[in-house]
């Protein structure tokens, strides 16, 4: 998909803008974080298994080639087949061949946000093939052309009635007179229309949460059951995933499912975890005839061994997005690609080139709460700093906030002439305060006094003051 | 002290941050007081400026590291370095460090330095075992835990632990008290309407608990808060835990007027 | 595209500075998939038999599945009708008459009538054998197969799962240990095409985060504890 990321701060300005988002945003504070408390509450071993977590992706990162290489071993002897693919137009491609040769008209999609980052569905529509997302809130976003906004509830930011508008809209053969008010018709609405498009399916494309080394299988992760429905059905499955999901055995994958849920909904499970494992068995009675797994690189090989390494662990639970205070405050969309949050400001950058999401790394307070609930523990915030120090360094820090580091660092690197202007300065700030304690406005610091009246200072610093009290104090050191 | 001790007093470095020493006077000298209190004695170096943060956090690693080299030469031969920030405490415990990567001897020195560094109340509390610092306070507080505090440093019970021996303080806790009040140092300016959405919701929370004064342990996000507590005509009153926990609560508060008018 | 696999491989070992491709790394990491070690497992499920089977049962229900137990697999039938009616649901049915060599005696429950195969949508109704339950999570173990299509677990707005209480284990790991035990072929391989995990029924939140049951598998979850089976 096309990306927006560099115009960060007008898209979240329209976002700061927009009431409905906010309620929706509102509704997301009180919901998933408060269920994830619960969950990890409820596991006395949240925490020990959150490190394990963290350690089996940690050793798969370290002996990656090696994991792929027994991964693709096991889906071929379970007869399947493994496409490796460099980049994103590489699996496009590959996709686009493999629905051309199996004939197929439409193809069913489970939620999927390498999908998404390879913009798979622009591509099947251009050459003649119908993609029908399936997971509801990706269905609807896919009515409405828009990007997902959360990573697991891509249509966080609609509410019921925009949703009821764009049925009306799209679904020719709704009946005007349908009562579509509540989120129950809705649904009703659109498994009516998905269940044709399942049965009539040639291909089912699906993501995958993790690939198992072990056994050759992957992993599905969904509440509806819409991924079931997907790779169940027509004739043929196509997964596509990257890199990075391998985990090696069917134990580490079960540990890792035991933080995925609890991180991201708060759920003990979620409703349907599958494993698939080639392409359906001699006297199966349902099960697709081909399975391929379209494995993509699309610059995780970049990332690993490098400084942005530990991102490759992410296991996309959406917990960063859900606890971050920014999210919460412009949503998903200001991020203006695929990803979102602490991680998607972490990813895109690294995805389409820093240049083009300059902001994303900067707009953090780096308060840590990503890190803190992260279930695989990505030192986020440490990335971020990653980011804004290669920013500097290739001199793409904004002029002005160049220079007023630079004379603030020179003052601050001179302790005497530090003390003398800051004396000088505060002095004259308090006269200019006139004993009210607070400004209203502020040259320079325009960013603040918008918002928030300025504390004065108090006339004299204290170490000027500590040491005028107590002359026998100042030659320490 | 006229008689020497059998053992030497501890010796504090006190880091009083920059923000105290342009803005807040009286928080440095409330942390100073009561590090004495507690027996020890206090030192404030003339050669410390800012922990670099500002620079740190905008990927200017030279210049943070050239700073840090001025705090770690100031501080390093103390038993302590106490800060009244978590934030800054922060910087020089955990970033520090990090700074140094080609020069093993600085970045010993970092190492040294941080490992005696603390946040001023998780240094009453862990090190001092201060349990009453023998201070009233009439009133109802609500307590925000600083970002840098609660997640780098580990501070949370220590203030509470603390406030809790002042008489006729009541504590009432804020339901999101544990997040981010839109501070973030230079992120409140770049990006002022987030930080300001940010804010509001935080000063939401606080009207929520009825308390009459907002204590924090970091005047970064107390300038924010009072700031913006102001701004929308909020009486509550903001002040650092210092200032309550020494009983130098009397003057005025953080961006309040400084004589009362009738 | 057809030097792509050699190219990414070259990059993993390029990034990791181990330009080598068969290492002492490579045999660990086959011994490390070998062992298949189980990592932590919580506490929760390692209970005996009785509070194993209470446990599940409560977990299941805390996410929105219906249990009820009869004495052998013949009470199942009367089981299935009796939640039928209740429900105002039709007496019909789709399930296939024996899975794993156990057999449902369907024909002594006249009032219901009982289809076999697949599902293909049109069910109101389908019954399927679950391989294991788990009591950690309440959560049902699917097997695939020639006598178990994974259609009839999604398909319908109505599932009900017949389960042996003694196929009741405390946590997944022993499910796996199960299928290496029982399903290894000769060639070595044990997974069937398809394993599902089923805890509840199917649910979504993405309209307003408004939990509602149903999204695409099944609206109700009924599962039928067999006790006498054991």
């Amino acid at each position: 998909m096309e990306s927006t990321a560099a115009n960060f701060k007008e898209n979240a300005l329209g976002a700061l803008g927009d009431a409905r988002l906010r309620d929706a945003l509102d509704k997301l504070s009180g919901g998933f974080p408060e269920n994830r408390r619960k969950a990890a509450e409820r596991l006395p071993e949240f925490e020990a298994l959150r490190d394990q977590a963290r350690d089996i992706k940690h050793h798969v990162l370290e002996n990656l080639d090696h994991y792929l290489e027994a991964f693709e071993a096991r889906v071929v002897e379970a007869g399947g087949t493994v496409h490796w693919c460099r980049t994103a137009a590489e699996a496009r491609t590959t996709i686009l061949r493999l629905c051309k040769q199996a004939g197929a008209k439409t193809v069913t999609k489970s939620k999927s946000m390498i999908g998404e980052e390879i913009a798979i569905n622009e591509h099947l529509e251009h050459h003649g093939v119908e993609p029908v997302e399936t997971d509801l809130g990706e269905y609807i976003i896919q009515l409405r052309r828009e990007p997902p906004s959360h990573i697991i509830a891509p249509a966080i930011h609609l509410s019921k009635e925009q949703i009821a508008d764009t049925f009306r809209e799209k679904h020719r053969d709704l009946l005007a007179d349908r009562p579509l008010e509540e989120p129950r018709a809705l649904l009703e609405e659109a498994r009516g229309i998905l269940r044709e498009k399942f049965v009539a399916a040639d291909v089912g494309l699906t993501g995958a949460n993790m690939l198992i080394a072990e056994t050759g299988s992957t992993v599905l992760v969904t509440n509806e059951g819409n991924a079931d429905l997907t790779y169940s059905l027509p004739r043929v499955h196509i997964v596509l995933a990257s890199l990075e999901k391998i985990v090696p055995t069917l134990e580490d994958a079960t540990t890792i499912l035991r933080v995925l849920a609890r991180s991201a909904t708060g759920q003990e499970m979620s409703v349907y975890n599958t494993f698939c494992t080639g392409p359906k068995r001699p006297g199966d009675l349902d099960g697709p005839e081909e399975f391929h797994v379209v494995l993509l690189d699309n610059g995780r090989t970049d990332m690993l061994g490098g400084e942005f390494h530990d991102m490759l662990r992410c296991i996309r639970c959406g917990a960063c997005l859900n606890h971050c205070p920014i999210y919460k405050s412009v949503g998903g969309h200001a991020y203006g690609w695929v990803y979102s949050g602490p991680m998607g400001a972490v990813l895109i950058p690294n995805l389409i080139g820093m240049e083009n999401a300059h902001d994303l790394p900067n707009a953090s307070t780096l308060c840590g709460k990503c890190e803190e609930v992260c279930p695989v523990r990505i030192p986020l915030p440490r990335m971020l700093r990653a980011w804004r120090k290669r920013q500097f360094e290739a001199q793409n820090t904004s002029k002005a906030a160049r220079a007023g580091l630079r004379f603030w660092a020179f003052f601050a690197g001179q302790p005497w002439l530090y003390r003398i202007f800051a004396n000088l300065a505060v002095g004259a700030l308090h006269k200019l305060s006139r004993g009210r304690g607070r400004f209203r406005r502020m040259a320079f610091l325009g960013g603040w006094t918008t918002l928030r009246d300025l504390p004065a200072p108090a006339g004299k610093t204290f170490i000027s003051q500590w040491h005028g009290k107590k002359p026998s104090e100042s030659g320490h050191e | 002290m006229s008689e020497k001790p059998a053992t030497l007093p501890t010796h504090v470095g006190l880091f009083a941050t920059c923000l105290v020493d342009l803005t807040r006077p009286q928080v440095g000298f409330a942390s100073a007081k009561l590090l004495q209190d507690a027996g020890c004695q206090v030192s404030v170096p003339k050669a410390q400026t800012c922990c670099g943060q500002p620079a740190y956090n905008a990927g200017d690693n030279a210049d943070a590291r050239a700073i840090a080299t001025k705090t770690i030469k100031a501080f390093e031969n103390f038993d302590y370095v106490v800060v009244p920030s978590g934030s800054c405490a922060g910087m020089l415990k955990h970033h520090y460090p990090g700074l140094f990567g080609d020069d093993p001897d600085m970045a010993a020195r970092a190492r040294s330095l941080a490992a005696k560094t603390h946040e001023l109340t998780a240094f009453l509390v862990d090190v001092l075992k201060v349990e009453v610092t023998g201070v009233a306070f009439d009133g109802t507080v609500t307590y925000h835990d600083s970002c840098s505090a609660l997640r780098e440093m580990g501070v949370k019970r220590q203030p509470r632990r603390l406030l809790a021996g002042v008489g006729g303080l009541s504590l009432k806790e804020a339901k999101e008290s544990e997040t981010c009040c839109g501070f973030g140092g230079l992120f409140c300016v770049k990006y002022p309407e987030i930080s300001g959405r940010m804010v509001d919701a935080k000063v939401d929370d606080i009207v929520d608990t009825g308390a009459g004064t907002l204590l924090s342990g970091d005047l970064g996000c107390l300038m924010n808060m009072a700031g913006r507590l102001h701004r929308r005509g909020i009486a509550t009153e903001v002040r650092h835990i210092a200032e309550v926990l020494a009983g130098m609560a009397d003057g005025p508060a953080i961006g309040a007027a400084e004589k009362k008018t009738d | 595209m057809s030097n792509a696999r050699g190219e990414i491989l070259g990059a993993i070992r390029t990034a990791l500075k181990r330009p080598e491709a068969y290492g002492a790394e490579n045999i660990s990491v086959q011994q490390r998939i070998q062992a298949h070690r189980a990592n932590l497992i919580p506490a929760r499920g390692r209970l005996g038999t009785k509070a194993r089977v209470d446990l599940f049962i409560r977990e299941a229900e805390q996410v929105q599945a219906t249990v009820a137990r009869v004495s052998a697999p013949a009470g199942v039938p009367r089981e299935v009708a009796r939640f039928l009616a209740k429900n105002n649901l039709p007496m019909r049915l789709k399930t296939v008459l024996e899975t794993s060599g156990k057999v449902i005696p369907w024909s002594e429950q006249t009032l219901l009538s009982v289809e076999e195969g697949r599902a293909d949508g049109s069910e109101e109704v389908c019954v399927s054998q679950a391989f294991a339950g788990v009591a950690e999570s309440g959560t049902l173990v699917m097997l695939s197969g020639a006598d178990s299509p994974t259609t009839l677990n999604f398909l319908p707005p109505t599932h009900i799962v017949v389960l042996g209480v003694a196929d009741i284990a405390g946590d997944y790991e022993e499910i796996w240990d199960r299928l290496r035990r029982e399903k290894t072929t000769e060639a070595g391989r044990f997974m069937p095409r398809t394993v599902n995990w089923i805890t509840g029924p199917s649910r979504s939140a993405d309209i307003e985060q408004t939990l509602l049951l149903g999204a695409h598998g099944p609206l109700r979850l009924h599962i039928v504890i067999v006790d006498g089976d054991a």
